[in-house]
């Protein structure tokens, strides 16, 4: 079903949490909400899921307007941060729970239940816990279980809200593409709130970008890391030397780097985006920067970490650098954002001029 | 060694004296004890007692959950010193209490006078009075033990049964009170407890006519204000005895919703 979302504001207060927001989700779309803490993610899908209200716009859930609705009369399956299980329910009982709370006309039969929480149990992989209490479960565990339970309801529209959090690095990938491939196979349109840009990058269809309350940028992983929308969505994803130069007469002026052009931007402050990658570093007679440390890559080659008077910056090296020996970087490839905004995709090497 | 100071503990302020409670009665040898437990006096009293007791702790609870309820979840002036106020009866002198309690309930106190006009109800000087002097009592209990309990339940539970359909009243009913279930159990216990030795406040508000508001604990100082020492030990070795049978009791179904829970 489609979501959908008109200039929704939320306030707490003097504090907007949300502003004129608008976003839309096509049907069987997996989308993310990837913000840091405080940008108002969490606000967001609370007021999908029907737990707080908007000050101003619309709630679009299958083309009604659910912007006054409340969370029991949405349909909506929500995944809380912390799984939010019934304690001293079964697993059984969790799953079981939304079917039991509905009016008696539309509840189903205690045969049903049985079979039905059975079919989700079988989905989400854990049969045999069905007569386990919340607490005798590993994280995963739970988390499967708040997804059955959530999917009980037979939702079209599944909220997760920081739904890995919990859970240790080694199970977190696994289950992050367990949780895509049950998102594929059951035909749902998701939404799922994070801080964690690899994750939203792996999971999502596309990616709203969110910073203070707005969403900065919406699109698909490939596009946001090659056309970051502004400075904060660039330095927001993936790993990224952010440096602060000058354009002038068409060239961007990097202290401590050196030069980089020619370019299309007006003269004035700028910022640029490199990644490791694309910062190749050599060992040099002289210069302003020096190695702070050197290991080898699992990609190959070298990683570095070099130090300029003004940044710590990571780039790569074909060969082993020692650590305190001066270097020089050329930069291959950056995203430069001009002091207006506007924005440029550098990339020539044999344009790059190392200061020293 | 933490073991042997805490039985050597245990043995100076709870066994000692107990054993000599249980030893006591029996100077009187068998018959005398039974005889003076079947007493139609001592029969009422204890009944009264226990029955008032167990009346008030069911009433303090769901008080107590009400209070603890306002105190946690809601935001309003005085809210500190409401939350303070539950504490008065665990530090006022109980005779403190039933005294005003007394004021309050007799047939020309505040309370009293529009209760007996309007419904014709006597409560000081009854055994209604009595069971209003042990709600007191044992009210701070019951919400003590429910609060800290409440204050740790995380909202999103309740949030969790919203999104999943229930109503408000489903999530209360079967989310929020089974969680809050051995906390108010052990309210119940210490309520129940506490009650069925209150002495001061009682007093005061029963009347205290024998077979109808003479409370046992009432009716062991009356055997030993006439020196009879053990058959006001025979009375209070029966009150022990059904306390500890009904405490052991709740302790058992406490741990049975904690496992529950657990």
């Amino acid at each position: 079903m489609t979501v959908e979302l008109r200039g929704v504001t939320r306030r707490f207060g003097d504090i907007a949490a949300l502003q004129d927001v608008t976003l839309a989700a096509a049907p069987g779309e997996f989308l993310a909400l990837l913000g840091p803490s405080g940008s108002g993610k969490t606000t967001l899908l609370r007021i999908l899921a029907g737990l707080d209200f908007p000050d101003e716009g619309e709630v679009l859930i299958a083309g009604r307007d659910v912007a006054r609705v409340p969370a029991r009369e949405r349909g909506v399956g929500v995944v809380l941060q912390h799984y939010a299980l019934f304690r001293h329910m079964t697993v059984f009982e969790n799953v079981a729970f939304g079917l039991r709370v509905r009016p008696r006309r539309t509840r189903p039969s205690e045969d049903e239940i049985m079979r039905r929480v059975g079919r989700l149990l079988d989905l989400v992989q854990i049969p045999e816990l069905s007569e386990r209490w919340p607490d005798q479960l590993s994280g995963g565990q739970r988390q499967r279980v708040a997804l059955a339970r959530a999917l009980a309801i037979e939702p079209p529209l599944l909220l997760l809200d920081e739904p890995f959090a919990a859970l240790d690095a080694l199970v977190r990938k696994e289950v992050r593409r367990w949780v895509r491939g049950l998102h594929d196979r059951v035909g749902l349109t998701s939404v799922l709130v994070t801080h964690d840009q690899e994750e939203a990058m792996e999971m999502a269809d596309r990616v709203a970008v969110m910073d203070q309350g707005r969403i900065v940028q919406c699109a698909e992983p490939d596009e946001l890391l090659a056309q970051p929308a502004s400075p904060f969505v660039a330095g927001f994803l993936g790993e990224t030397n952010r440096l602060r130069g000058e354009v002038r007469a068409g060239w961007l002026h990097l202290p401590g780097i050196g030069r980089a052009g020619p370019l299309d931007l007006a003269d004035g402050e700028a910022e640029a985006f490199v990644r490791p990658g694309d910062l190749q570093v050599r060992a040099a007679t002289e210069g302003a920067a020096r190695v702070r440390a050197c290991r080898p890559s699992p990609a190959g080659g070298n990683r570095v970490l070099l130090e300029t008077d003004s940044a710590l910056l990571e780039g790569v090296s074909p060969e082993r650098l020692d650590r305190g020996s001066p270097c020089e970087a050329v930069i291959a490839a950056a995203i430069v954002f001009g002091a207006n905004g506007d924005r440029v995709l550098f990339s020539a090497v044999q344009n790059t001029v190392p200061a020293g | 060694m933490s073991l042997g100071l805490a039985l050597i503990w245990l043995g100076l302020i709870v066994i000692i004296p107990l054993g000599a409670l249980a030893l006591k009665p029996w100077e009187l040898g068998p018959g005398g004890v039974v005889e003076v437990l079947l007493e139609g006096r001592t029969l009422a009293a204890l009944r009264l007692s226990f029955g008032a007791a167990l009346l008030a702790a069911g009433l303090a609870v769901p008080l107590g959950l009400l209070f603890a309820w306002v105190v946690v979840r809601y935001r309003f002036p005085g809210r500190r010193l409401l939350d303070a106020a539950v504490d008065l009866p665990f530090a006022l002198p109980t005779a403190v209490a039933g005294l005003a309690l007394t004021a309050l309930f007799a047939p020309n106190g505040w309370l009293g006078a529009p209760l007996e006009a309007w419904f014709g109800w006597k409560v000081a000087f009854t055994p209604a009075g009595i069971v209003v002097a042990l709600v007191f009592v044992a009210l701070p209990f019951a919400a003590r033990t429910v609060e800290p309990v409440l204050r740790d339940l995380p909202p999103d539970m309740e949030e969790a049964a919203a999104t999943l359909g229930a109503t408000r009243a489903q999530a209360l009913w079967r989310v929020v009170l089974p969680s809050l279930l051995p906390a108010m159990v052990t309210g119940f216990a210490l309520g129940f407890a506490r009650a069925v030795g209150e002495y001061g406040s009682v007093i005061f508000i029963a009347g205290n006519m024998p077979m109808v508001s003479e409370i046992a604990p009432l009716l062991i100082l009356v055997k030993l204000e006439q020196f009879d020492y053990a058959a006001a030990a025979a009375v209070g070795l029966a009150m022990l005895l059904l306390s500890f049978v009904i405490l052991l009791a709740l302790n058992l179904l406490q741990r049975r919703l904690r496992r529950a829970a657990a």
